[in-house]
């Protein structure tokens, strides 16, 4: 730990937690911008609202048409937006705590594929419910995750193995994919290859209150497995040391991270490189020593929010938010390359 | 078995199997063809129907295939030699991404729709990303292997989804670009054949030329130069004839994946660490591989066909499974 930096310390009772202040600050300039940004995004569209008319209808003091257009048309996406981000930014920090790898990432890994798979099988097989797309992928998330697993396991799971037995797993399904939609007619696949490029199109209350309670729930497992996480950044010999019970700590910290890229794929279709980005950013910012989960999930909302605006209203044709999450992680990739990898080569 | 006569047996032993599949690919589809019809149609041509099955579609796609497959395990064999990876291919360089782009652009905005037409837009697209990407991955020291992936990764993250974002905009592009993204060598007409077919000649020149100094490449930058191997002028001249063969071979097959990958490791555990004999390797046995799995292809979903990219990826991602199960990936 590092005693050398100022840091807020919040009493009650008995009870004090220590929080060095620049990740803390950094966490609220995040969410005042998040804030901001939600405040854009409601205003805008094809009925063009002012701050005040948004913030009078959140807070109940508009009715009518403007109170629906805000509330029931775009508060929905605004807050699926941000929910997801978190969700997958938390995500990809775990993988890359665990890996100790930058470029582990959940899409990498096959697990995006995987439940995308699933939900494919749903609607191009039995065209099924919002509920059934929603369950197919997170069968077919866990079931490449758990494929993956146990492919990589060989007296224990090294990070290198389990990213390139991902890379390949991801490269099967996304040809499964590539065969599904080929096999389908030209209006399903279409619809299929839509969803597949992550989109929050249409997404209603009920999806984001069944998500994001999904979302909550494994959050706070995230936040109660930090510990052993962090400890095992240190190495799992270390962490062993400290008393933490190694396997079993990595096996559910796996399946949280699973399970949250699931439950957004199942909602919007794949939305890649949002869990790869954001946990970097995060630690960009907050100038910690390795990747923590709470700045991940800020930079994870403000990216998702920020990069759904951007396919609605940027392009000529309102695109997926999936496409400019894409373009825009390679781009990143290209800053990274151009700053870390030049100097240090 | 001393090292030299093993190699040049399994060498004979490649062809032998090569020679094989190549009948087989010309006998098995969605009717089998008997060998002496197969032999007729090819001299001593008549008006019989199998014989116009042959002639006109299952030698076309035999003869694709076989060049398609040469070209894509040596591609393979030449870049993990180039970035020392023994997990890469030429995928991860963005070949596949930029011809996909440059095709979805012909298809999409300028409205081509023959396969000869957009042919050439996916080897510019090809020859434009690799030399981005190897602009890209240059650093002030001389271009770093490591740099160059990550380039290539981010390169051609960005073309996807810029063609993604064409595709979804333009449903007549998107239906178009189905197939040919999937990686056929289905109903490829010779004729697509002949332009590229110089540029693979030039193209595996280069690479066999440069297959002594990645020899002492392997060995560090730091020998090889001790061994007065000029450096960036091998790199320069391997991502040449790596563009010519991977952009070529996705602009007939479009997106083949796996292919690269896995032939040159099969190669390298029979043949050793000599790059020489790696590259001969790749270019027979890679063929090998491309025709089993196309007439797989064929055979597996009869009276249907899956396309034969589907098919490698299949078969391609247990292999890669296995590989890095079994040690820490044959190193280079």
């Amino acid at each position: 730990m590092d005693f050398g930096r100022r840091a807020l310390v919040l009493r009650r009772g008995r009870i004090a937690v220590r929080l060095p202040w620049r990740p803390v600050v950094v966490c609220a300039v995040l969410a005042a911008a998040g804030a901001g940004m939600a405040v854009l995004a409601l205003m805008t569209g094809s009925y063009a609202l002012s701050p005040g008319q948004v913030l009078s209808a959140l807070t109940g003091r508009e009715t009518g048409f403007v109170q629906e257009v805000v509330v029931e048309w775009r508060l929905p996406r605004v807050v699926a937006a941000l929910v997801f981000g978190a969700a997958l930014g938390v995500s990809g920090a775990i993988f890359q705590l665990l890996l100790r790898n930058p470029l582990a990432d959940p899409g990498i890994m096959g697990f995006t594929q995987g439940s995308y798979t699933g939900a494919l099988i749903v609607i191009l097989v039995v065209d099924g419910t919002y509920t059934q797309l929603a369950g197919g992928a997170l069968l077919g998330g866990m079931a490449t995750a758990v494929a993956v697993y146990v492919l990589a396991y060989r007296r224990g799971v090294k990070g290198f193995r389990l990213i390139v037995v991902g890379i390949a797993a991801s490269a099967m399904l996304d040809s499964l994919n590539t065969w599904l939609i080929l096999k389908a007619d030209l209006d399903q696949a279409m619809s299929a290859a839509a969803w597949g490029a992550g989109s929050l199109n249409g997404v209603s209350w009920n999806q984001v209150l069944a998500g994001g309670t999904c979302i909550a729930v494994l959050l706070l497992t995230a936040g109660a497995l930090s510990r052993p996480l962090r400890q095992m950044q240190l190495g799992d010999d270390a962490a062993a040391s400290h008393g933490i019970r190694v396997s079993p700590a990595r096996l559910g910290l796996i399946l949280v991270g699973v399970a949250l890229t699931a439950t957004v794929t199942a909602a919007s279709g794949p939305i890649l490189f949002v869990s790869l980005v954001a946990p970097q950013i995060g630690r960009r910012l907050a100038r910690s020593a390795g990747i923590t989960l709470v700045p991940a999930a800020f930079v994870g909302a403000l990216l998702c929010l920020a990069s759904d605006h951007l396919a609605q209203h940027a392009a000529p044709t309102p695109l997926p938010v999936g496409i400019v999450t894409v373009v825009l992680g390679g781009g990143y990739l290209g800053y990274l390359l151009f700053t870390e990898a030049r100097r240090r080569l | 078995m001393p090292r030299p006569r093993r190699r040049v047996l399994g060498l004979v032993l490649a062809l032998v199997v090569l020679t094989a599949l190549l009948t087989l690919s010309v006998m098995i589809g969605s009717t089998a063809i008997a060998p002496s019809v197969v032999w007729h149609a090819l001299f001593d041509p008549s008006a019989h129907p199998d014989q116009f099955a042959i002639r006109d579609f299952r030698l076309p796609r035999t003869i694709v295939g076989l060049v398609v497959g040469a070209v894509l395990g040596l591609s393979g064999a030449l870049i993990q030699a180039l970035v020392r990876n023994p997990l890469a291919d030429p995928g991860v360089l963005g070949v596949h991404a930029g011809s996909s782009f440059a095709v979805t652009v012909a298809v999409g905005v300028l409205g081509v729709r023959e396969a000869r037409g957009y042919m050439w837009f996916a080897f510019a697209g090809a020859l434009v990303v690799t030399l981005l990407v190897l602009a890209l991955g240059s650093t002030r020291k001389g271009s770093s292997p490591v740099v160059m992936v990550l380039a290539g990764v981010c390169v051609g993250a960005v073309l996807g989804g810029a063609r993604e974002a064409i595709q979804l905009t333009d449903p007549d592009a998107f239906d178009a670009m189905r197939y040919w993204n999937a990686g056929s060598i289905t109903g490829r007409p010779l004729d697509v054949l002949w332009p590229v077919l110089p540029f693979f000649a030039v193209a595996a020149v280069l690479a066999f030329a440069v297959s002594g100094p990645l020899n002492a490449l392997a060995l560090g930058d730091e020998l090889a130069r001790a061994q007065g191997v000029r450096l960036a002028r091998t790199r320069v001249i391997a991502v040449l004839a790596l563009t010519l063969l991977a952009g070529g071979a996705t602009a007939i097959a479009g997106p083949v994946g796996f292919i690269g990958l896995m032939v040159p490791h099969v190669a390298r555990w029979i043949a050793g660490p000599d790059q020489r004999w790696i590259f001969a390797y790749s270019v027979l046995l890679a063929p090998s591989l491309l025709l089993v799995s196309d007439i797989l292809g064929r055979v597996v979903m009869r009276p249907g066909e899956i396309p034969v990219g589907i098919v490698t990826a299949f078969v391609g991602a247990p292999v890669l499974v296995v590989l890095v199960r079994r040690r820490k990936a044959s190193g280079l």
